[in-house]
């Protein structure tokens, strides 16, 4: 077991530049901070939405071109078991609410001095163990539930995927300046 | 270029676009997508590997993430691995060069519902922790995995999650904090 222990430097070296980006990012759009998170799901800043939604278009005008153009061949698509997605998520919000931070944002909050980070990544490693120790019950029971494989908005569809990313492209550009003119006029008053 | 790397905020959308781009990048050069959960399942295999390898071996869900098979190579520090490291890193300089830092052991709005007790909202913090992680590999994914890297690529199962992590992340900071709560973020 554990052999090898490090992946080659190469990759460790992409993942490590990555990870320092990525940080960095975060660290300074404010969403390594507990205020910031707990006032997107409060519905009072929308930092969080913002940042995520930004970031979902622009990948995606980006990766979808990318396939388009024949650069890239594979994708990383995690597969539709819908059960287990749900369930997930709605575990994770309530995790997320009580923590106040995401995996990664938990850890990067750590860089900028949030001590209460700490033993959230602990309870991190603890909840993989323990998810590790429930998986055979949880494949045999849940995972089997609603799977639809790798499937996209596009490939269930049968639609081109374009027609989703025009979707989210005008309705995040019309949202945030919506929400941008009324947080301005919140102010004011 | 050092102003605007000094400065201590930049717009969401500035963030947002670079993450946007750095998955192009992780894409293209690296064939990967952002994702960091993963990483905490590899934290505790190596934990618990250290004194029960049998146990680790056996079982199912960590031989699936740090086992090597004839065919694929599992090392235990890989790529995903690396990026969590370095994120706490990237945070630190960000906050160093723009003076941001901070000490907090105990958030405001914490205090202001819960108290100011640090046993307490480390307590907390360690339940949440779990619970957080539990769900990421219930659902296959986080805020990175699924929400972006699986957002924008179109993937049912990241939307599906994407949408019961907000649902239940309003409602249980409702819960907890009430409308009031708002008045102290």
């Amino acid at each position: 077991m554990f052999n090898p222990i490090f992946a080659d430097p190469k990759t460790l070296i992409m993942g490590a530049i990555t990870g320092l980006i990525f940080g960095f990012l975060l660290q300074k759009g404010g969403v390594t901070r507990f205020n910031v998170i707990l006032g997107q799901f409060l519905l009072k800043d929308h930092t969080v939405a913002k940042t995520m939604g930004t970031a979902i278009v622009v990948g995606a005008i980006g990766i979808y071109a990318m396939v388009a153009m024949g650069m890239i061949s594979v994708m990383h698509i995690k597969p539709a078991l819908l059960v287990a997605n749900a369930v997930g998520g709605l575990i994770f919000g309530v995790g997320m609410v009580v923590l106040g931070y995401c995996p990664g944002t938990g850890v990067a909050a750590i860089g900028e001095g949030s001590r209460h980070a700490i033993p959230g990544v602990i309870g991190m490693i603890v909840g993989a163990a323990l998810y590790a120790e429930a998986y055979p019950w949880i494949a045999k029971n849940i995972l089997n539930l609603a799977d639809y494989g790798k499937a996209t908005l596009a490939t269930a569809t049968g639609l081109s995927p374009w027609w989703f990313i025009a979707g989210l492209a005008i309705a995040a550009s019309a949202g945030y300046y919506a929400l941008e003119r009324w947080e301005r006029g919140h102010k004011a008053t | 270029m050092l102003a605007l790397l000094r400065k201590p905020r930049w717009s969401p959308y500035v963030v947002g676009t670079g993450i946007g781009v750095l998955s192009w990048a992780t894409f293209y050069f690296m064939s990967k997508a952002l994702g960091t959960s993963t990483t905490m399942v590899n934290c505790a295999a190596g934990i618990e590997g250290l004194v029960a390898q049998g146990h680790v071996e056996a079982n199912a869900y960590f031989a699936k993430a740090v086992v090597s098979t004839a065919d694929k190579a599992r090392p235990l520090i890989e790529w995903q691995f690396a990026l969590v490291a370095m994120l706490a890193v990237g945070a630190f300089i960000a906050a160093k060069l723009s003076g941001s830092a901070i000490r907090e052991s105990v958030p405001s709005l914490w205090a202001w519902r819960f108290g100011p007790s640090k046993l307490k909202r480390y307590t907390f913090a360690f339940i949440g922790g779990i619970v957080l992680l539990f769900g990421a590999r219930l659902a296959d994914g986080c805020t990175s995995g699924h929400a972006i890297s699986g957002g924008l690529q179109l993937a049912i199962s990241s939307w599906t999650f994407t949408i019961a992590m907000f649902a239940s992340g309003i409602a249980t900071a409702f819960l907890m904090y009430g409308k009031a709560g708002r008045q102290h973020v």
